[in-house]
């Protein structure tokens, strides 16, 4: 892909990372409740 | 628990609502001038200041101000801090409620609010450091809405709503962090883009490190502040663990703030000594920057290191009032005073009696506000069917 | 030219290592902006005041009519910056000599424009022609683009209460695409304009310094400053008397702000595990806290019912040992009796 200007590579990059950012924000949020049991739950906040 | 006829039966004219609505009215007014009037009608804004009162105040303060929502949520959840958990609904509320009114104050600081959703809908500009801050802003906003709505949900009897949330604390508050951290900094970097028009000694790479720590002594002693006034004004409607573990928060969240306040002393010497500046802090400019670091950062650390060591729960909430307005004079010089410092005073920025007024509206909307939930719904006490088991 | 063996060998292995390190991103990212892109050289030594460029520029734009006429040259005795009604203006200044020196300013069409890096709704776009322009039907007026322009060139119409919009030179994009000059370049008297491609304008000024090396300072304003704009200027005199700056340096605007962006998705993808592990540590250390109070609670019941078992096991070895006792007693006083028996007998 060709850029002339420095201002048109970072549009593109960084539309790219918030992409990413989003779907890595909300992957992390899945792994982790698949990673902890949450089988006995009793609807409270267990520390 | 207080019921809304009881309130409706005594006499709306209290003192506070008064003065209260006399704010609110001029505010109104001052609405409609700015609505119909164009921005000229109300400011003092200029083609050399874009960026004035509402903005230095409404939204960096406010930001930085609210920050204890985050704070105290990490402190409790992830460090498991728990001896400070009837800190959490309350830091949440002030932050939820402090964000709110920043998207308030910019739908009367932009040219056209209605379009406040296009960089996300429309077209986003991705290098601006503007569209990360207002990503974050709005997702955090979300986050803070969320997180308030067990109080709410327990008011109304909403069991299902109020437990299903309950079991998403660690999400929320693990997204709480790390939006705060990038919003918090970022409203910093805003100003990387314009190294000539902001003086040297505030201009710094580290810019986004400052603001990001400074927040961290801002929702600290927004918590100790807080809850303080809290204790003066709301006592009746404060449970017996609220009151019981008030001390608690006081001296903990003081002996951090002070840790962190020194912290933050060091990363401002590094910031003038990695650019070489040592030579500014001899000119005016020079002389308010080091009111700024002696007498807004280095005292408040030393007084909230007395503060713990003594048991002097006073002197520490004397001393988060003069962390706060730190943060508040802070914002002002990096958004009002030093930036543009270098054009003629002719060309220099203040608000006009309007600007100032809206921001005081603006913080009487949220006083408002916050008495009104405190008031009904479980924030300062914890509700009978919910009351969870203590350690 | 001969080589010897040994020499091309080296030259190969040079040329090598260097499309190694090529191919492994050493080499540092350059942009040259567009090729053939239009400029403006203002020559400032030729500019006489005549204002005839600000009159062009305000027909070609439909802006509307100045309170005061372009006509008028009282105006050049303050200094005046751009605003909502003017995209562009002509100030004066006095040479050490006490010669009026005539300086037009505009916006400067960055290559790497402040404006555009900074806006939120990508409302500024560097074109092909070289010109920067504004698209006022996505700009949502939050004026960070004033903020970021180092010239302090984009104006803003704030008594307009609906439709407020910023205002800038657009190099008049509309008409250089159809190939006419720009309106002040057309209007201008004198050659203190002049319009061709930027690497044009660039010889010809380098050319104007060779040729007359008194008359100008030995610097093209806007060659590098904040990256390289697409307005050049020429002067007789240093630029920072004419209120031009000097301290601008020459990193463009958008690697201002590329360094903290870069870390926001260090930390969207970092925190999340960070946060976890010290959630972690902090909720097993509390685990081993409760656990170490649960060992010594269940050491000390353990202790006591060792004790009551001990107290247990002795009362009834006592009970056993008493009930021995007493049948050895009861056998003994049985064989007794028994024995006194047989003695009557």
């Amino acid at each position: 892909m060709d850029f002339f200007t420095l201002q048109d590579f970072y549009t593109h990059t960084k539309g790219i990372a918030y992409i990413l950012i989003v779907v890595t924000l909300i992957g992390m949020a899945a792994f982790w409740l698949y990673l902890t049991d949450h089988e006995n739950d009793d609807g409270e906040f267990h520390f | 628990m207080f019921k809304l006829k009881d309130v409706l039966n005594r006499s709306l004219l209290t003192p506070f609502n008064i003065i209260a609505g006399v704010i609110i009215l001029i505010g109104l007014v001052i609405t409609a001038l700015r609505f119909f009037g164009g921005l000229a009608t109300v400011t003092n804004l200029s083609d050399y200041n874009p960026w004035g009162l509402w903005i230095g105040f409404d939204l960096l303060c406010g930001v930085a101000l609210a920050a204890g929502g985050y704070v105290t949520s990490a402190a409790v959840y992830i460090f498991g801090m728990k001896k400070y958990h009837s800190a959490v609904r309350p830091a949440i509320l002030t932050g939820f409620l402090g964000y709110a009114l920043v998207v308030l104050a910019l739908s009367y600081d932009v040219g056209r609010p209605w379009r406040l959703p296009y960089p996300f809908v429309v077209q986003a500009g991705t290098t601006s450091v503007l569209f990360e801050v207002g990503a974050c802003v709005l997702l955090y906003l979300l986050v803070l809405f969320v997180e308030f709505t067990p109080a709410a949900s327990e008011w109304l009897g909403f069991r299902r709503a109020r437990n299903l949330v309950v079991r998403l604390t660690m999400v929320l508050t693990i997204l709480g962090v790390i939006l705060s951290t990038l919003h918090q900094s970022s409203l910093g970097s805003l100003f990387l883009i314009a190294p000539s028009k902001l003086h040297p000694l505030w201009y710094s790479q580290y810019i986004p490190v400052f603001f990001f720590i400074s927040s961290i002594v801002a929702g600290l002693s927004m918590v100790i502040l807080e809850g303080s006034l809290t204790h003066r004004y709301f006592a009746d409607k404060m449970d017996e663990t609220h009151l019981r573990e008030k001390e608690d928060v006081v001296f903990g969240f003081g002996k951090a703030a002070s840790f962190v306040l020194a912290a933050y002393f060091a990363i401002k010497v590094f910031g003038i000594t990695m650019d070489n500046n040592w030579h500014y802090l001899s000119t005016g400019y020079g002389a308010w920057f080091l009111v700024e670091l002696l007498g807004f950062v280095a005292l408040p650390c030393l007084l909230y290191s007395v503060g713990v060591r003594d048991r002097n729960i006073k002197l520490i909430k004397w001393t988060s009032a003069l962390a706060v307005l730190g943060i508040m004079v802070n914002r002002f010089n990096v958004c009002l005073v030093a930036f543009n410092w270098h054009l003629p005073s002719s060309e220099r920025y203040f608000p006009s009696w309007m600007e100032i007024g809206l921001s005081l509206f603006i913080v009487t909307v949220g006083v408002a506000a916050f008495k009104f939930i405190v008031t009904f719904m479980p924030i300062l006490y914890e509700h009978p069917e919910y009351k969870t088991p203590h350690a | 030219m001969s080589i010897s063996r040994r020499g091309f060998l080296a030259w190969m292995g040079a040329a090598g290592i260097t499309a190694l390190s090529a191919r492994a991103g050493a080499t540092p990212r350059h942009f040259e902006g567009y090729p053939q892109s239009l400029c403006v050289l203002h020559d400032i030594t030729l500019c006489i005041g005549c204002r005839s460029c600000e009159a062009g520029c305000n027909k070609v734009n439909e802006l509307p009519a100045p309170a005061v006429p372009f006509t008028d040259l009282t105006v050049l005795d303050k200094k005046r910056r751009t605003n909502a009604k003017a995209y562009t203006v002509v100030n004066k200044f006095t040479s050490p000599g006490g010669n009026p020196i005539f300086v037009k300013n505009q916006c400067n069409h960055c290559l790497e424009p402040a404006c555009a890096s900074a806006c939120f709704v990508r409302a500024f776009s560097k074109n092909g022609d070289g010109s920067v322009t504004y698209d006022s039907s996505v700009c949502v007026g939050c004026r960070y683009c004033m903020i970021a322009c180092p010239f302090e060139i984009p104006t803003y119409e704030y008594d307009e209460p609906f439709t407020p919009r910023i205002m800038k030179c657009t190099l008049c994009h509309p008409r250089i695409t159809k190939g006419l000059l720009p309106g002040c370049v057309e209007a201008c008297p004198t050659e203190a304009l002049s319009f061709g491609t930027r690497e044009d304008m660039l010889k010809l000024a380098r050319e104007r310094i060779n040729k007359y090396p008194g008359r100008y300072v030995d610097h093209i304003y806007g060659e590098h400053e904040m990256g390289g704009t697409n307005w050049l200027y020429l002067s007789g005199v240093p630029f920072r008397t004419l209120g031009m700056r000097e301290d601008l340096g020459i990193t463009p605007a958008p690697d201002l702000t590329s360094g903290a962006l870069a870390t926001v998705p260090m930390v969207a993808a970092l925190w999340p595990a960070l946060l976890t592990g010290i959630y972690a540590i902090s909720k097993r250390r509390e685990k081993m806290l409760s656990g170490d109070k649960q060992d010594a609670i269940a050491k000390a019941v353990a202790e006591a019912n060792a004790k009551s078992q001990a107290a247990l096991t002795a009362a009834l070895d006592k009970a056993k040992k008493e009930k021995e006792d007493s049948v050895k007693k009861a056998v003994k006083a049985a064989l007794e009796q028994s024995a006194q028996k047989t003695q009557a007998q």
